[in-house]
């Protein structure tokens, strides 16, 4: 279980997260949706610690993500993170792009690494791609090796920060079958997304973010079709 | 034209000498590079450590390193360090030198090829569990490398051409060091010397020839 | 503080040196970079292949140590019976090693001035040598320069090789003072102190230059 507790976060003289109370329990899919800016991305970088937080709480699994003791390597281990640039290691192969991290940082013997990097990569729909350097790969093949990269690890967790918008319209479509894919599998998903209709599929609830405050949050049938917020409503105006 | 009779035979019997002499040129060129190349990577990772004292410690050696001449490097080495009753041979003071301004300029290529590799990488390794030190030992160390290569390949020519600079401190086994020894035996500068010119030439373009290709062997993605 | 027997005499003495040690070098740019920029629209004019011979013998000033080059230059000058002066040799040779390198700056700075600007300008009527003039120049010296900073500083550095053809710049007069005073240290970080004053600020100029105009 993920719970984020009155989360404050300034970059500067800019607040990004005005007090965020969020609980995401294990196998729950949340997506959330915003304009530029509301603080949605930010969100996800605190999560698995990449960023500090002003004030509040993050605790993942009852570990607090921020706590002086927190060993962040092992916690890193249990979040999976995919990002809007895919960041590809571009000297490794994809293979040894997925290998990476379960050999160096589980220690797991090489044989053992690639038989999960190959589960990974063919349930992505990599399997023909193995031995190719990711310069060879289109955005979207590259993006769908960085999802098989952070499921090596065996996290607990996935988040996604807008995987899809730096895509060519053609390759989104591969990537949210993949998404959708994880999620009928079970597995506890935060999704930030500009994807309205893959939200309002695949989600459990939806979370609404504006300027650093999480409006309103509610299943998406409830979301979608009755928004309460007037800023949501604007915004669902403005993107359907 | 010249009141002056070339005497070829001399030098050309005395290549065999000469090119025991490149050899040993070639390793301390070899060494520096290698002692250099450690260096520049340690002083690397004391400016990426964040910690001011290291990172100060590091741009000084930079800059001292890259703002005196190669020359005064390895003056201070053998005859600066007898003010603390440490006496380098003519050979270690030389190698001191050239690693010392080696590191220097092997440095600043590296901090100029790390701004080509965005923090994303870092940040990626990161989120998949690895440490600051893992992170960049095994994903912006390898494509440092491969940004800073050409840079590098200059550098072990100008230290294989560094190390003529031994005579100045009594090195009579390198190339240069050899060749002013026969010099001094026989008067016969100009062609001495032009032989040892010919040679110099012809290694500082083996070692770019041999660094493309290793480029283009190792670099293919 | 210190306890140094070096006097104020000795440091003049140094500071003589350092003023070989402009002079050798400010010679030899001053020389070499009108060489390097006529040498570099030759070979930016007449083509690669043409150029090749230029460019062979100028690539051998950079692939041979600048040690040799000295002696080399100094033995020959000798069985030619010139006459020169160590300083006049060192100046030659000097100026000749600026030159092949600042050939490659100047034609590099040349080629990167993008050719539509200068296709503007000669379909505006300009000829040649009005396009090198009023196009050419100004962008060229501008990416040129922090490069050319540079290179004066490494030959004001290498200008302590002269030392060789026994004159007396900065490193030799502190060698001299040092084996006078034995007192390597002292006098050698003294010697290096000057050397650094002499080049880091330019350095650091070269640095902002170009990442201002880089910037543009």
């Amino acid at each position: 279980m993920i719970e984020i507790q009155n989360v404050r976060k300034s970059f500067g003289l800019l607040e990004v997260l005005k007090g965020i109370d969020l609980t995401v329990s294990k196998g729950e899919v949340v997506t959330v949706i915003g304009g530029s800016g509301s603080g949605k991305s930010t969100l996800l970088t605190c999560i698995n610690g990449l960023e500090p937080i002003d004030s509040g709480k993050i605790l993942v699994d009852g570990t607090e993500v921020h706590a002086k003791d927190t060993d962040l390597n092992k916690l890193r281990q249990k979040i999976g993170i995919v990002f809007q640039q895919w960041n590809a290691f571009p000297h490794l192969t994809v293979l040894e792009n997925v290998t990476l991290a379960p050999r160096k940082v589980l220690g797991l013997p090489k044989a053992e690494a690639e038989a999960i990097a190959v589960k990974q990569l063919t349930h992505v729909g990599l399997a023909d791609k193995l031995k190719d350097y990711p310069s060879r790969l289109s955005g979207g093949q590259q993006q769908r090796m960085a999802i098989a990269r952070a499921l090596a690890m065996s996290p607990d967790y996935m988040l996604f920060d807008e995987v899809t918008s730096a895509l060519d319209p053609q390759l989104v479509g591969e990537v949210l079958d993949t998404l959708r894919m994880l999620a009928s599998e079970g597995m506890t998903m935060i999704c930030v997304t500009h994807e309205m209709k893959f939200a309002r599929e695949v989600s459990d609830r939806v979370a609404f973010f504006h300027k650093g405050v999480m409006a309103e949050i509610a299943p998406p049938a409830q979301l979608f079709e009755s928004p309460q917020d007037i800023e949501l409503q604007k915004f669902l105006a403005a993107t359907h | 034209m010249f009141n002056y009779t070339f005497h070829w035979h001399q030098a050309l019997r005395a290549l065999p000498q000469m090119l025991d002499g490149a050899l040993v040129t070639l390793q301390i060129a070899l060494l520096s590079m290698a002692i250099g190349l450690a260096c520049a990577i340690t002083l690397t990772l004391m400016r990426l450590s964040g910690n001011r004292l290291l990172g100060g410690l590091a741009r000084s050696w930079v800059e001292i390193a890259r703002n005196t001449p190669a020359l005064f490097q390895i003056y201070m080495a053998h005859f600066g360090l007898g003010s603390f009753g440490i006496h380098l041979s003519p050979y270690t003071a030389l190698l001191a030198g050239i690693a010392f301004n080696n590191a220097g300029y092997l440095a600043e290529n590296f901090r100029g090829a790390l701004k080509a590799i965005p923090d994303t990488q870092t940040r990626a390794g990161r989120s998949l569990g690895m440490s600051s030190l893992q992170a960049f030992r095994l994903i912006v160390l390898p494509q440092m490398l491969r940004v800073a290569f050409l840079p590098m390949t200059n550098q072990m020519v100008w230290a294989i051409l560094m190390t003529s600079l031994g005579v100045t401190v009594g090195m009579n086994t390198d190339l240069a060091g050899i060749t002013q020894e026969l010099n001094a035996r026989s008067f016969r500068t100009f062609e001495f010397f032009a032989i040892a010119a010919v040679i110099y030439y012809l290694i500082a373009k083996a070692v770019t020839l041999a660094a493309r290709l290793i480029a283009w062997r190792m670099f293919r993605y | 503080m210190f306890n140094t027997a070096m006097t104020m005499s000795d440091l003049m003495f140094l500071l003589k040196g350092a003023g070989m040690t402009l002079a050798v070098t400010g010679v030899s740019v001053a020389a070499g970079t009108v060489m390097g920029i006529l040498f570099g629209v030759i070979r930016v004019q007449i083509g690669p292949w043409w150029a090749a011979p230029l460019t062979f013998i100028l690539d051998i000033f950079r692939s041979v140590p600048l040690l040799i080059q000295l002696v080399l230059g100094n033995a020959f000058q000798s069985i030619a019976k010139l006459g020169w002066g160590p300083f006049t040799t060192s100046c030659v040779i000097l100026s000749l090693y600026t030159a092949a390198y600042c050939t490659e700056i100047v034609r590099g700075a040349i080629d990167a001035v993008p050719p539509t600007t200068r296709r503007a300008a000669r379909s505006l009527g300009m000829t040649w040598g009005q396009d090198m003039r009023h196009i050419v120049a100004p962008l060229a010296t501008r990416i040129a320069l922090p490069s050319w900073i540079g290179l004066t500083l490494g030959v004001m550095k290498d200008s302590s090789l002269v030392l060789w053809l026994g004159l007396i710049e900065l490193l030799r007069a502190s060698q001299i003072l040092v084996t006078r005073l034995q007192e390597p240290l002292f006098i050698l970080t003294v010697c290096g102190l000057i050397y650094f004053l002499l080049s880091f600020p330019v350095a650091r100029l070269g640095g902002y230059l170009e990442k201002r105009w880089s910037n543009d």
